[in-house]
């Protein structure tokens, strides 16, 4: 089973939601939808569902056009982010309201409910009204009627981002292998990179209503085909400098000058945007042939066993991930190393020149 | 857990008991005291002990007018509660038409009971006014001063007119709180009209059409303006409602110990309604969610 984009596009009021997009999500492996909030990931899970019908382009199921065909007539089901469920119903009824409108019978939808409860460890809440229960166990409950439908397209928008932690790993360990079992073609929206990595599978990452990258989900992380993806795909974002190359010197920002060692070598000359992942910012202990940036320390916060340096250098916002508690000096100069082979390198424009020679080793 | 106890708390909220004390309270301890006395004027008053209650519960007149009063509470509520939810299902949910209907929803609410009445008494009579004439014309026998259907037909139109708005609003604003994605989960497990008004709108709406209902019992059981100015409780006492039969006991008949106690069972009568409504209402609103 496949779900097909071919060009499709959606505009609202002269707004463009989604910009002509091609995209072909099978059935087996987890498919994610990486974006921030409003990036158009919900926009192009309704056009999915076919909940919106798209201003251009075709939608295809199983190689069948099903463009405009309503939602009623096809079968999908979709947990949202707020917990979805009919507040007048018991769990039992809620689970077996999309069997009830198909017209199963008692008996069938007796089992397909006990059974899909016992995955979802609710068979002792069957008969609680939905507000009687945690949040966890809501979105247990929605996901439950999901999974009954036994639908050939389910599509989970953010189902974790109301729960708390704990109950997110758990769930997100879970709802993989419970969904996939099913054979269904599987779409998950999130906002957060570190989930979409979690979860493996395909990853199309999103920004501003375009997909700008589909592929298996290391690799997006890995060689992202832009700055934006890039920018997408890390949390926190990547960061960024202007890079010049001429013969065998490199120019830095405002002027700081390096010998173009490494991978950097081999470049072409030309001016370029250098961008590389907070965590491969180092403080100390450079590794041999590291490049020494002077930054000057804005913000430190402490995770515990890691802390986020905000930094300024040359005009630019940057932030690294450093392992361990340091106790750093605010406003004080702090020089900082790279090592050349975690640097990827982005035209003028955004697209990606050379990935990081780390990345193309992985 | 330890609660602080701070008796200086009581010293802020004494500006506000003074106050309910000389607005309310001691207005009601008045007709309290009038209540168990007989008075023949000069201000005079005699202990009468329970006569007036004991009278009054007796009285053929009460049990008439609060058998009229729960009839028309009764039939407006039928009309406009579900009339309210079918406005509100059928109003535009945003944009320009969507305020535009909430102001022309707005307006039966902004005018004056007194003026309310007198518009619907012109409107009905059948010389000058247009319902009353046009209907006299179609060959219909309308007379709401001389036949106690037309009379009954009108208060009850006129309630209709001047309150359906406030039900429909509240229920307006109940369903406008329904995220979005409720009725997407309903469409993509197809369910119909129905069961979408029935599971999601009706539950949602629950609260809101709780606060309506009461509002709409309490304001149409002591109803006074709008009637008395159209049938003046007539024809006979087709129209007495309590308020009217309580005012023309007072003022018209100066009786104050009946109607003194007549006020003080109308009041608890009310109290005890709203009370058992309320318990009620919010019983079935725990269960339904």
């Amino acid at each position: 089973m496949a779900l097909e984009f071919k060009s499709v596009s959606k505009v609202v009021n002269g707004e463009t939601h989604i910009h002509p997009t091609d995209l072909t999500l099978e059935a087996g492996t987890m498919n994610v939808l990486l974006g921030p909030t409003s990036s158009g990931k919900t926009s192009l899970m309704r056009l999915m569902a076919g909940l919106d019908v798209p201003t251009a382009g075709q939608v295809f199921w199983e190689g069948t056009d099903v463009t405009g065909m309503r939602v009623q007539d096809r079968k999908v089901a979709m947990v949202y982010q707020q917990f979805i469920n009919y507040p007048s119903m018991t769990v039992y009824d809620n689970i077996a309201s999309p069997l009830r409108l198909m017209g199963k019978s008692k008996a069938e939808i007796d089992t397909a409910v006990k059974q899909a409860a016992a995955l979802m460890q609710l068979e002792p809440m069957l008969d609680r009204k939905p507000l009687e229960l945690s949040g966890g166990q809501q979105q247990r409950c929605a996901l439950a009627r999901a999974l009954v439908k036994n639908a050939g397209l389910v599509l989970l928008d953010e189902p974790l981002a109301n729960l708390d932690y704990k109950l997110r790993e758990e769930l997100r360990v879970e709802i993989p292998k419970i969904f996939e079992e099913s054979g269904a073609v599987f779409v998950y929206a999130t906002t957060e990179p570190e989930e979409a990595l979690l979860l493996g599978g395909n990853t199309a990452t999103m920004w501003e209503g375009r997909v700008t990258q589909f592929g298996l989900t290391p690799k997006v992380y890995r060689q992202p085909v832009d700055a934006t993806t890039a920018r997408v795909f890390s949390d926190p974002p990547m960061n960024f400098l202007d890079l010049t190359k001429k013969g065998e010197a490199l120019t830095f920002g405002q002027g700081q000058t390096a010998p173009a060692t490494g991978p950097l070598a081999e470049l072409a000359d030309g001016s370029y945007i250098a961008g590389f992942r907070p965590n491969h910012v180092e403080i100390a202990q450079p590794a041999a042939g590291a490049i020494m940036f002077d930054t000057r320390l804005s913000v430190t916060e402490l995770t515990g066993s890691e802390t986020f340096v905000h930094l300024d250098y040359a005009g630019r916002k940057w932030v690294g991930l450093i392992h361990g508690v340091h106790d750093l000096k605010l406003g004080s100069a702090l020089p900082v190393y790279l090592d050349p082979r975690h640097i990827y390198i982005f035209s003028e424009t955004g697209d990606l020149v050379a990935p990081a020679s780390y990345a193309l080793a992985a | 857990m330890n609660k602080t106890v701070n008796q200086k708390a009581w010293f802020l909220v004494l500006p506000v008991l003074i106050l309910v004390a000389f607005s309310a309270v001691i207005p009601l301890m008045t007709v309290v005291n009038y209540s168990v006395q007989d008075t023949f004027g000069q201000n005079q008053f005699f202990w009468a002990g329970l006569e007036w209650f004991e009278e009054m519960l007796d009285s053929d007149r009460m049990w008439a007018a609060l058998g009229r009063q729960l009839m028309f509470s009764g039939i407006i509520l039928a009309i406009e509660v579900p009339l309210g939810i079918f406005v509100a299902l059928n109003m535009p949910k945003s944009g320009f038409w969507s305020s535009f209907c909430l102001v022309l929803m707005s307006l039966p609410l902004l005018i004056p009971w007194n003026v309310v009445g007198t518009i619907w008494q012109i409107f009905g009579r059948v010389d000058i006014g247009l319902l009353g004439y046009t209907l006299d014309a179609l060959g219909i026998s309308y007379n709401y001063t001389q036949d106690t259907f037309a009379a009954w037909a009108t208060i009850v139109v006129m309630d209709v007119w001047h309150w359906t708005s406030l039900v429909a609003l509240l229920a307006f604003a109940g369903l406008k709180s329904i995220p979005d994605a409720y009725y997407q989960a309903a469409k993509i497990d197809q369910a119909n009209r129905w069961a979408v008004f029935r599971f999601i709108e009706l539950p949602k709406m629950a609260g809101v059409l709780m606060i309506a209902i009461l509002l709409r019992f309490m304001d149409s059981f002591m109803i006074y303006t709008e009637p008395f100015v159209v049938t003046g409780g007539g024809p006979g006492n087709a129209t007495t409602l309590l308020s009217i039969d309580l005012v023309k006991m007072a003022l018209g008949q100066f009786d104050l110990g009946p109607a003194a106690a007549f006020s003080l069972m109308y009041f608890l009568v009310i109290l005890l309604i709203s009370f058992v409504f309320y318990t009620v209402m919010t019983t079935i609103d725990a269960k339904e969610g």
